[in-house]
């Protein structure tokens, strides 16, 4: 449970310096604390909303990643564990993925920019190659069933199905974000009504890259 | 201290600036306005009448029990087999369909908005899906009953091996459907969850600084985090035990032998799973306590006409107690063969959240000192929890040292503890709750006689129910337990005492019907409720319409001047200035 409590301890600092920061000092109580009259945004955060909404969200997963890790350290530790030879077609896929996040990341500024087409390019070759991940992924899940390494024969390949399969729910989620941002560009959406849903969609590929880049890790170090 | 500080600046007064306006969603079918409404309000009462629904299921469970402990083998329709999947059902409705969606689902999307001096959620549209996805859980859960097989046996804690094995009731179809709703229910949540964690970020009104915050809203957004951040364990957990079930992993499951058989499992770890289960399992008792803890400091503020005493402590003991929540989960595994040097780390970090937790209620018992204290009905509720809470909380200092705790494992005193500290402390409050907001929810006040009644039976029912557990649970007799057999250590006279408790439980499990019964009695025959029949100060107070429409306020947006407490502040005419009546010599 360590890495889950280093997480864990690190949001809760963050918590609480936020609130320290906010707080300390200030005597609510006391009408003439210069907070108190009429003219204050009572310190409310101006990030768009639904940036907000998905830092929240990206704690959340975080947090259930941090869970899985966890359980993985302390499962691996027991006598049954044989490490699965991962198939290299993983780091094709892995490849696949940073070129997805950079194409959106690329998008990202082009967005910025009022570049329509770059933005269109970036964004359509993201998803392409996300698919191509996805497809990628299946066909490792294939060979390794090929070469025998099942679910039920090893706890080491339970884990390695469990993480492969979760990490693709979630970029099949994004997926649905990223369907709703091209389909409003076909339909005649300009860059500034896209910029922020291409903005999250980058965040959250970045993401999941980089949960795919420690995951991936992890199973090749053990 | 705290009022007579008080001074109003009477010349640095800067007018306000003009408020942001959000664009409502306005439902144009009949609908979208009732049925897949995206108002907060709206939403926070199908939450709350879905919640008290399958709550109702989880009482009648309990009575079941009650009637076999009580009466054993008199009743033929209890088996050994359906009491077991009477105490698991009964257990996790109360602590995550009942106590969870209720609190946050229900208190949470009504307060939340209307406290902060928002017009709604900031995301209406995903919020709606939250209680869908809610109604779904709770469909799926109540389908387990009507499976073959039945509903799960193994305990609310869902252990494995058992869960699956063979000879527990429900190994098949209940278990999978108990954990997908599970996983249904935590996908509901986190959407809701968003929204309340945002909202309170970023909808603030002007003026609206945290320290100005109530400490409901406190309450909730702490509980809101800690949830977020603690049902993935869950979440994780059932992911993996499905693995198990269904693909034939072994995460959790050893290799076993069960009824003569070699099971296809090997090697996995059932402690493993206790580590996930708990890590979620122990901040859950704070995801019901905190807005419980919120709640009843408002409720305490309002009807003793004094601010609450240590605002800015009340506000950081959430928090502590919040951060503290994730490191004590282990005090429940005493007894799995841990290090002892583990043991006690955990016994240490367990006792250190008394610390904020014992403030808090210093802090509850100097806010009444001296004040101006109203025994309206949510006042008896609220004080009916400091007794109640101060009881549970005494016994968990016992069970949190492993020495003492050994012994009292897996008996009733555990589920005296475990009831008066989480099931009717949080359930006291949440009838204070209820009773105290009733006439803003409805538009009318509630029936005096019959909450007075129900008051009184369920605060000293619930002392009879469970203040003889804890002495039974000292003889040593176990939890789960469908019968005794023949025990030597168990004297006879226990039988009389299980007898006293299951009838007090009849008396108080009969007396919620009453309170259902004024909650819908008064919505038709009630007196009409003034728009703040408390004279309390805080937003939802201040709305120009009771019950308030859809956007909460009227055209404009509340400006807001000073905290949630300004109670009996000296010089002032009446006994309290709303949060957002400006300073005086302002315009
Ligand atoms: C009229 C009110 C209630 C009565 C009479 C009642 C009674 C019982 C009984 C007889 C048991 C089984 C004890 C055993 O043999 O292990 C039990 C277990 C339990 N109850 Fe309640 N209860 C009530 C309300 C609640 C509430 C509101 C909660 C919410 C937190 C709750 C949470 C639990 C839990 C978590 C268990 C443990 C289940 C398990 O062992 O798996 N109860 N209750
Ligand atoms: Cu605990």
């Amino acid at each position: 449970m360590t890495i889950t409590l280093l997480f864990m301890a690190f949001l809760m600092g963050v918590v609480v310096w936020w609130l320290v920061k906010q707080t300390i000092n200030i005597k609510p109580w006391v009408m003439d604390d210069g907070v108190l009259v009429g003219d204050v945004d009572a310190g409310v955060l101006s990030e768009p909303k639904a940036k907000t909404g998905l830092w929240v969200f990206l704690a959340v997963v975080t947090s259930m990643f941090c869970l899985f890790i966890s359980a993985y350290a302390m499962r691996m530790k027991l006598g049954d564990w044989t490490p699965l030879p991962e198939p290299d077609l993983l780091w094709v896929n892995t490849g696949l993925l940073v070129l997805s996040s950079i194409a959106l990341q690329w998008a990202r500024n082009a967005a910025k920019q009022d570049r329509i087409d770059s933005l269109k390019v970036g964004l359509n070759v993201a998803g392409v190659l996300t698919i191509g991940f996805i497809v990628g992924q299946l066909f490792a899940w294939r060979q390794l069933v090929d070469d025998g390494y099942f679910l039920n024969s090893n706890p080491a390949n339970a884990f390695f199905y469990l993480f492969t399969a979760l990490h693709g729910l979630h970029i099949l989620g994004g997926l649905v974000a990223w369907i709703r941002a091209v389909s409003r560009l076909w339909r005649g959406s300009d860059a500034a009504q896209v910029r922020l849903s291409v903005e999250l969609c980058a965040v959250y590929w970045h993401f999941l890259l980089i949960v795919w880049l420690i995951l991936f890790g992890l199973m090749l170090s053990t | 201290m705290s009022t007579a500080t008080t001074m109003h600046d009477e010349t640095g007064h800067v007018p306000p600036a003009e408020v942001e306006e959000v664009e409502l969603y306005h439902a144009k079918t009949w609908l979208g306005k009732y049925v897949f409404s995206q108002d907060a309000k709206v939403i926070a009462i199908q939450y709350g009448c879905t919640a008290i629904a399958i709550g109702m299921v989880g009482l009648v469970l309990s009575l079941m029990m009650r009637l076999q402990l009580g009466f054993p083998n008199e009743f033929s329709f209890i088996n050994p087999s359906n009491y077991i999947q009477a105490v698991t059902m009964h257990g996790m409705i109360m602590v995550v369909y009942l106590l969870t969606a209720l609190f946050l689902g229900g208190f949470g999307n009504y307060f939340i908005p209307i406290m902060i001096g928002a017009r709604d959620m900031v995301f209406p549209y995903v919020n709606m899906l939250s209680f869908w996805i809610y109604l779904l859980s709770v469909l799926i859960l109540v389908a387990s009953f009507f499976v073959p097989g039945g509903p799960s046996g193994a305990g609310w804690t869902l252990y494995p091996p058992q869960v699956m094995l063979e000879g527990t009731p429900g190994h098949e179809w209940g278990a999978i459907l108990m954990l997908v709703s599970l996983a249904f229910f935590i996908i509901g949540f986190t959407m809701g969850g968003l929204n309340y964690v945002v909202t309170v970020l970023q909808a603030r009104t002007r003026g609206m600084t945290l320290m100005r915050l109530p400490l409901t809203v406190w309450g909730i957004f702490m509980a809101t985090i800690l949830a977020l951040l603690a049902f993935p364990a869950l979440l994780v957990s059932a992911i993996m035990m499905l693995f198990d079930m269904l693909l034939g992993a072994s995460f959790f499951m050893p290799a076993i032998v069960s009824m003569g058989e070699q099971l296809d499992h090997s090697g996995g770890s059932p402690i493993l799973f206790q580590h996930l289960f708990w890590f979620f399992g122990h901040p859950e008792v704070y995801i019901v306590a905190l807005p419980a803890f919120g709640m009843v400091s408002d409720i305490l503020s309002v009807h003793a006409r004094k601010a609450i005493f240590g605002y800015r402590m009340m506000v950081w003991a959430i928090v502590a107690i919040g951060g503290l929540s994730f490191i004590v989960w282990a005090h429940h595994m005493y007894v799995s063969g841990m290090n002892p040097y583990f043991g006690f780390f955990f016994a240490t970090t367990t006792l250190i959240i008394a610390v904020p937790t014992a403030l808090k209620v210093y802090n509850w018992v100097l806010t009444l000192w001296r004040g101006n204290i109203h025994l309206t009905i949510p006042m008896l509720f609220a004080i009916g929890f400091i007794f109640t809470f101060v009881n549970g909380g005494l016994t968990g200092l016992f069970l949190g040292n492993v020495t003492v705790d050994l012994p009292l494992s897996d008996t009733l005193f555990v589920v005296a503890h475990f009831h008066m500290v989480m099931a009717v402390s949080p359930v006291l409050v949440l009838y204070g709750a209820i009773y105290h907001w009733y006439p803003k929810i409805s538009g009318r006040m509630f029936h005096q006689g019959m909450a007075q009644f129900h008051f009184w039976i369920t605060f000293v029912g619930s002392y009879a129910i469970y203040y003889p557990m804890h002495y039974l649970g000292l003889m040593g007799v176990p939890r789960r337990y469908f019968s005794m057999g023949s025990t030597d250590f168990i004297l006879p006279s226990a039988q009389g005492l299980n007898e006293f408790i299951t009838i007090a439980a009849i008396i108080v499990g009969v007396t919620q019907l009453l309170f259902i019964y004024n909650l819908v009695w008064s919505l038709f025959k009630g007196e009409k409720a003034s728009d703040n029949p408390w004279n309390a100060t805080t937003l939802e107070w201040q709305t120009a319409t009771t019950p308030p429409g859809h956007g909460n306020f009227g055209k404009e947006l509340p400006l807001v001047y000073r905290w949630p407490y300004d109670y009996s502040v000296p010089g002032e005419d009446i006994d309290f200035l709303p949060q957002n009546q400006p300073p005086r010599g302002a315009g």
